[in-house]
């Protein structure tokens, strides 16, 4: 037997299979979901104009900086260009009050990347969904400024009797639709109309209602939704099981209750549900991998928001549920997972 | 034909590729000087030589036995001098002891070889030359093909043969010219097969991308009953025994189990044309159609090789070589074949396809592994259902306990999840390294990503 020959070997690259990748990658996701905001984004210019341009700016340079500046300090690469540091600021830009103090929105910032992300170890690793951590903390922190609220400037002043308009420089102060709606269901209650409290249908629909800035165009926010499902960066589930829950129960309840037929209509179309199903809750770090996985995820993220907003001393319920669900994302993923193809239970 | 196209469930989609070489005709290589034989191109026991140094032999005679049950004949691929013992490495990393041999150039055909009469072919008869004609799995998996015609007895009858012409891989398309030119050897084999295991129904599954393939079968199997082409969608990994199987008859392959478990064999359509030969011209496995392609294959094509070629003799004889530096040897497809580091490998009886590319391709480019960013991609991926992300993490903590009752054994390396993965981790790499280290009980071996701090 002649000893083994070892093959020449001239420079060719070795590697385990598959040879052949996808092209996918984090960073044109990112910039993909980026893309999705945009309608949201322009919306938001439209209603409440140069005060939306400079939060959204703020947030989404303070936050790369942010996150650049972590990654310095903790000597990792500087990811900046993954987009996920500019993504998670405009996240939080859009859950923001049109009137919110710069300053704080920075600050806003510095707790979403710094709390929310870096100090989990970055991208791939955070327990909450950033922005709306760094949006619990601000609440937490500064609720006078957080629920104050504008009309978009696009809406006329007789348009809401609950609070008495004030005119201000450059908008006026109101309530969102979830408050009024508080105030119509104390009106059903007594069998009264309540149609003069709230904004009507179409003007809810549109946006052009007071609000946080990219949460109250429905129609921008179904564009981009619709988009990432297309392209597969958002599995329809999330959206679909969190929207129906919360349409079933606050349909089930206002039906007992005798309110108007219209109520699940408003609470879908109304606060941060469009943009948290869409945009918040479907977020990958935060939400279960697998597709039962997330629907339970989504099924507990509509039960906990409808239960905050119709049973709770706060009006909007999205990010909290939201937050919370994200705290049972591990135990879902590890109760919920998939049966192999042929195979029996998993132990 | 139906009309319904059937598949299985996730899994996904790859640009297929095939437009170099999917309409050139097979073309015979050259038989080289010197072929290299190796005893274990097959699953199993390696093949015990039978040949002595000096020893002339006849191309088509046996110089190598089974070595067991479960493993195959070794048949001299041309005509001439045993001129050596080599041991080689294979493509797949495994050595081999290889029985070399001096091409005579005359190809003097063993005596043995003569056609046989149709009416003396009984079901035993077909069990006992598939084994003797060395016919193994020509998909890749070469397990011994006789194996699957001799089911244990717990195991249900045979009801359905499933040749499978699906050929999920991007850019390999020697089955496609084996379905379109040698069809009616691929329904003769069939036929035998369906003898042989007493199944009725016989099924030619070809995937949707070869439409001249599926219109040719399906004006073949016109007037034979129980034959029929099923039209499968294009979708990796179509050609997975366990998926192919769910696609045809709805049937799932249990957890560590064989088709033959729920009542069906599948082979390869080449295989089945290898068999054929083997039933009825007596003739053994000797030769392939191997596809060479890649963007640096000078004349890329479907060439018929004999086994124990060396990849430089085909490049060298019938592909003419190639043009620039070389980045990547692939032997087998891209998703499932072996990167090697040289053209110093033999054909053997699974090798399907060899691809070249140089540095202009970007297969040159190998991205650097990020972190997980739990999108579930691999998991939507995954045609065995599993949890790629969550295995590879056991495995990169050692906790293979863990990484077990997440059924890592169930994975069938088809490379999807890797595929998909946008951070760039090698995700079915580290389930493969895992499966190693569970295999030899987390013991030997070393684990090159991953080094435990204490």
């Amino acid at each position: 037997m002649e000893p083994i020959k070892e093959p020449s070997t001239p420079l060719v690259l070795l590697s385990s299979s598959p040879h052949i990748h996808s092209g996918h990658t984090v960073p044109a996701a990112m910039r993909e979901v980026l893309l999705a905001l945009v309608p949201a984004v322009l919306a938001s210019f439209y209603y409440f104009r140069m005060s939306a341009l400079s939060v959204i700016l703020a947030c989404v340079i303070s936050a790369m900086v942010f996150e650049a500046i972590c990654q310095k300090l903790m000597n990792r690469p500087i990811t900046t260009y993954d987009c996920s540091a500019a993504l998670t600021g405009l996240l939080l830009a859009l859950c923001l009050p049109p009137s919110f103090p710069i300053s704080l929105a920075i600050m806003g910032s510095f707790f979403a990347i710094v709390i929310g992300k870096m100090v989990f170890g970055g991208l791939g690793c955070n327990v909450f969904n950033p922005a709306h951590l760094g949006r619990a903390i601000l609440l937490a922190s500064y609720p006078q400024q957080m629920t104050t609220w504008v009309l978009p400037v696009t809406a006329s002043t007789t348009l809401n009797a609950v609070t008495s308009a004030t005119m201000k420089a450059d908008a006026v102060s109101s309530a969102t639709p979830l408050v009024s709606m508080r105030i119509a269901e104390s009106l059903w209650q007594t069998g009264q109309q309540a149609s003069t409290q709230l904004p009507s249908l179409w003007n809810l629909f549109i946006g052009n209602v007071g609000g946080s800035l990219g949460e109250t165009c429905v129609p921008a926010l179904l564009v981009g939704g619709l988009f990432l499902i297309w392209r597969g960066h958002v599995d329809w589930r999330v959206p679909f099981f969190y929207l129906a829950t919360v349409a079933v129960i606050t349909g089930i309840y206002g039906g007992v209750r005798g309110y108007d037929s219209i109520f699940p209509l408003y609470h879908l179309m109304a606060g941060g549900l469009m943009i948290g199903s869409f945009f918040m809750a479907t977020d990958w770090v935060t939400s279960p991998i697998t597709k039962r996985g997330r629907i339970v995820y989504a099924i507990g993220l509509g039960v906990l928001t409808a239960l905050i907003r119709l049973r709770g001393s706060y009006v909007e319920g999205v990010c909290y549920s939201i937050l919370m669900m994200n705290m049972v994302t591990p135990l879902i993923d590890k109760y919920v997972c998939n049966i192999s193809f042929g195979g029996g239970a998993k132990k | 034909m139906s009309s319904q196209k059937a598949t299985f469930l996730d899994g996904i989609h790859i640009p297929p590729n095939k437009s170099l070489t999917d309409g050139l005709k097979i073309t015979k290589c050259a038989a080289p000087d010197f072929v290299y034989l190796p005893l274990s191109m097959h699953i199993g026991a390696p093949a015990q030589p039978i040949v002595k140094l000096g020893d002339k032999v006849k191309m088509g005679q046996v110089i190598a036995t089974a070595g067991g049950f479960v493993s195959s004949n070794i048949h001299a691929s041309v005509s001439g001098l045993v001129t050596g013992f080599q041991k080689r490495y294979l493509p797949n990393g495994m050595t081999s002891n290889c029985i070399v041999i001096k091409n005579d150039g005359l190809d003097t055909l063993s005596e043995e070889i003569v056609p046989r009469n149709e009416s003396e072919i009984t079901p035993d008869l077909i069990r006992k030359q598939l084994q003797e004609k060395g016919i193994v799995g020509m998909g890749g998996a070469t397990f011994p093909t006789h194996v699957k015609y001799a089911p244990p007895k717990d195991c249900p009858a045979i009801d359905t043969i499933i040749l499978n012409g699906i050929e999920c891989e991007p850019y390999v398309t020697s089955d496609h010219r084996v379905l379109l030119e040698y069809p009616s050897e691929i329904i003769q084999g069939l036929k035998y097969f369906m003898l042989a295991s007493g199944a009725k129904k016989g099924i030619i599954a070809i995937e949707d991308n070869k439409p001249d393939a599926i219109a040719l079968m399906s004006k073949l199997v016109e007037n034979e009953p129980g034959i029929e082409v099923l039209t499968c969608v294009e979708k990796y990994p179509q050609g997975s025994e366990k998926q192919l199987v769910y696609a045809s008859t709805g049937r799932t392959v249990p957890d560590r189990g064989l088709p033959a478990a729920v009542g069906v064999v599948v082979d390869n359509v080449a295989t089945a044309v290898a068999a054929a030969r083997a039933i009825k011209d007596n003739m053994p496995l000797i030769e392939r159609v191997v596809t060479v392609s890649g963007n640096a294959v000078n004349n890329p094509g479907n060439y018929l090789v004999r086994l124990g070629t060396l990849y430089s003799d085909l490049v060298e004889k019938a592909a003419q070589g190639y043009k620039g530096d070389l980045a990547r040897i692939i032997s087998g497809g891209p998703m499932m074949g072996f990167a090697v580091n040289s053209l110093d490998f033999p054909i053997i009886k699974g090798s399907g396809s060899l691809l070249l590319f140089n540095y202009d391709s970007p297969f040159a480019h190998v991205p650097q592994e990020q972190t997980c960013v739990r999108c579930g991609h691999c998991v939507d991926a995954c045609p065995m259902f599993l949890e790629p992300t969550v295995i590879v993490q056991a495995v990169k903590q050692r906790n293979w306990d863990s990484a077990a009752s997440s059924s890592i054994h169930a994975c069938i390396e088809c490379g999807s999840c890797a595929f998909e993965c946008p951070a760039h981790i090698p995700l079915v790499q580290y389930i493969r390294m895992g499966k190693q280290f569970i295999g030899g009980k987390g013991e030997g071996g070393c684990n090159p990503f991953y080094v435990i701090k204490k």
